[in-house]
């Protein structure tokens, strides 16, 4: 995952390179972004217009689909994104004390990026792991049947 | 394919490989070649098989012996007295008492459980999902080669008709149907859509054919393709489902290298492609009218209807937009007849239904069993029972658009009709199983928050009946509830059902009218005894009063 301002190049090739792999339709817009999204960790405002240049959108429609999808985000990110389930198949085997266990050991609220830029603490709908609820992502990597006890020991594997 | 003496299979579902089941495999490869075993022995990694409590499960064949957890540096003792000596390797078998999904399956042929009964994964977990000679060999493309050289379109219509075959993404829609008004919508180009959004809380099965069985995705849409006049078809991948994308690629792939894409399919002169197209996260992506504005490059929020797909669709196209559960049933009908199938399950619903079970039972997993069995009989046969020292209080059926079923009414048949006339919804066919420490309160406040959260908002009863209903209900729970709030909750159930524009909002409120239906006494306790009965409500508001 990567994080900070992008300079105008890196953005303008990461768009280029996205839009000659997808197309410059407007059925490719979902992927590019989401392949610009990958790579720059999230979609700054002027990602976002080369992109509507490329494809010939109005920004609005740009505005209109980054802000729908969850896997998008048009604010930098912390270093590591923890994703943590909170629908109810999660919830009933003890979802619930281990969010508040994560809230505690970061300091963080769901939604909100760490000061030193090391979290983002997201909440999910299913993410589709429910045989072994509660389930956490951090960045890729998958937790199932995790206990508020085992968070610290999980966070310190992400310096 | 050539003929080996075992076939070692090493689950790879996302949470096996966190555990390792990338390095195991790795090691099996290397300790097979080692010991000079690779023209007899063939391994693959198969996804998920079903059972999550040992994992990497690693699986040989025929024996069905089962190893797990495996760590990549018991692989060379697992290879040396099992492959080559053939015998047990000892202290590596998963624990025995926890059978279930796949392998319960396996186990029943040996005779120890009670048989599911497997159609859709039928293959799933024991081929190697990336060869498509495997999936050949086992009776892969058959359906669609006997259709493009021996049936009319009409006649491939007319058999999935007869078969009784219904939709298996919630609505229950028969299939032949649904078909049949796409093939007579006249127009140049018509599309074929598999939704494999899946994104239904609790509800993994689509998953597990698309990562087991790739390919019987791609023969069933060329056959639907076939069947209506299409020649394009697009697959709608939950984004976070990495591994199915991989997978069905790959196929996608071999299939037009063999001639099974492509134009000219088996030399009967039609032509079909597929495309796959990732989601980005929106539960409400898996609505179809949503799914398309999505592949479109819009918000994926859904048209007014009518008109629907099957007349306008995809870039305005007549579409057929099915599940794909749904479809993985269509190739195994046309090869068997209409009349096999309908020998499993009930005369409403013919076939088998994949569930996951899920919560407070023993063992928790994915089985296929025929439509009509009892949640009585998923708990305790294939559930094994409720967990120690508990008692089953109610399910929540088909993720979050299903409804909640109290424990009188499990002897109802889970079929789309008995459950209708039962008031109660399948829908996708997760199965959460909860305990009498459950709250219904809270239950259905963490439902309403999924909605509140899901909602596209663009349609306001919606929008807003979600909001309200889940502060009141949050309202609830923190024991600052009045009396009037319960007939608010109908009021605004009855507002969201009615007046909303798709099936997202219109079954939000099923939770709480099942709640206020089946449990109104325990709802009421938390209003005039400000007492949560099960303790789980926090009762924080009252504190604070108090305080
Ligand atoms: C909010 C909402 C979410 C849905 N999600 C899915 C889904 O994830 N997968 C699916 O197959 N159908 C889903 N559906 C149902 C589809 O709209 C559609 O009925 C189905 O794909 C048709 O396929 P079938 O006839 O094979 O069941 C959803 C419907 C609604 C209202």
């Amino acid at each position: 995952m990567t994080t900070g301002v992008k300079d105008d190049r890196d953005v303008r090739s990461v768009v280029q390179a996205a839009v000659t792999r997808h197309g410059a339709t407007q059925e490719a817009l979902i992927p590019v972004m989401a392949e610009v999204n990958q790579a720059l960790g999230y979609l700054p405002a002027q990602a976002l217009e080369e992109i509507g240049k490329s494809l010939r959108l109005p920004s609005s429609h740009l505005v209109s689909v980054a802000s729908f999808y969850r896997m998008f985000s048009t604010q930098p990110r912390g270093r590591h994104v923890i994703q943590f389930c909170e629908s109810a198949p999660c919830h009933v085997m003890g979802g619930r004390e281990l969010l508040r266990a994560l809230e505690g050991e970061l300091g963080l609220v769901p939604g909100a990026t760490s000061a030193d830029g090391r979290w983002t603490l997201l909440t999910a709908s299913c993410l589709g792991v429910c045989g072994v609820g509660p389930v956490v992502i951090v960045d890729g990597d998958i937790y199932g049947a995790v206990t508020p006890e085992r968070v610290p020991e999980i966070l310190a594997r992400y310096p | 394919m050539k003929p080996v003496r075992s076939m070692v299979l090493v689950s790879s579902d996302p949470e096996s490989i966190q555990k390792g089941a990338q390095e195991v495999f790795q090691r099996l490869q290397q300790e097979v070649q080692a010991f000079g075993l690779e023209e007899e022995i063939a391994a693959a990694m198969v996804g998920d098989v079903g059972r999550h409590d040992a994992i990497p499960l690693l699986i040989v064949y025929p024996e069905a012996v089962i190893y797990g957890p495996v760590k990549p540096d018991d692989v060379r003792f697992l290879v040396e007295e099992h492959l080559l000596k053939g015998r047990i390797a000892a202290g590596l078998q998963a624990p025995a008492r926890e059978l279930s999904g796949r392998i319960a399956w396996l186990s029943a042929r040996k005779g120890t459980l009670p048989a599911e009964q497997r159609i859709v994964l039928e293959r799933a977990g024991l081929i190697d999902p990336e060869d498509i000679e495997d999936y050949i060999a086992h009776n892969g493309y058959e359906a669609v080669g006997r259709a493009l050289s021996e049936m009319t379109p009409a006649e491939v219509i007319e058999e999935i008709t007869r078969s009784g075959l219904r939709g298996r993404g919630g609505a229950g829609f028969p299939t032949g149907t649904k078909w049949r008004f796409v093939a007579k919508t006249q127009s140049d180009t018509k599309y074929i859509i598999c939704n494999a959004d899946e994104s239904e809380p609790g509800t993994f099965k689509d998953r597990l054919i698309l990562e087991g069985d790739p390919h019987s995705i791609i023969e069933a849409m060329t056959l639907a393709g076939y069947a209506v006049g299409a020649h394009e078809g697009y697959i709608y991948v939950r984004g976070e489902y990495g591994l199915a994308q991989e997978r069905l690629g790959k196929a996608i792939q071999q299939a037009r290298q063999m001639g099974f894409l492509g134009e000219d399919i088996f030399g009967s002169g039609f032509a079909f492609d597929i495309h796959i197209h990732s989601g980005a996260g929106a539960y409400i992506c898996g609505e179809e009218t949503a799914l398309i504005e999505s592949i479109e490059g819009k918000r994926g929020e859904p048209r007014s209807r009518p008109p629907f797909p099957t007349t306008y669709g995809l870039w305005g196209k007549p579409t057929v937009v099915n599940n794909v559960e749904t479809l993985a049933n269509v190739p195994p009908i046309i090869r068997n007849g209409a009349a096999w199938y309908r020998r499993f399950g009930t005369s409403s619903s013919p076939g088998t239904k994949v569930y996951t079970v899920l919560g407070s039972v023993n063992v928790t997993g994915l089985i296929e069993v025929p439509m009509g069995i009892t949640l009585r009989e998923v708990i305790a046969i294939y559930g094994k029972g409720m967990k120690r020292g508990t008692s089953f209080k109610l399910a929540q059926t088909g993720g979050s658009s299903g409804s909640i079923i109290p424990a009188s009414l499990q002897d109802t048949p889970m079929d789309f009709d008995s459950f209708a006339r039962a008031g109660v919804s399948l829908g996708s066919g997760a199965l959460l199983i909860c305990n009498d420490d459950t709250c219904v309160v809270d239950l259905a406040t963490v439902l309403l928050n999924f909605f509140r959260g899901e909602s596209c908002g663009k349609c306001t009863p919606c929008r807003i009946g979600t909001e309200r209903t889940h502060q009141i209900l949050t309202n609830l729970s923190e024991g600052i509830g009045k009396l009037s709030d319960l007939d608010d909750l109908l009021v605004l159930a009855d507002g969201l059902n009615q007046l909303s524009n798709c099936g997202l909002g219109q079954t939000a409120a099923a939770p709480i009218r099942d709640i206020l239906k089946h449990f109104r006494a325990e709802v009421e306790a938390h209003v005039r005894l400000k007492v949560c009965p099960t303790g789980v409500c926090s009762m924080s508001g009252r504190q604070a009063k108090a305080a």
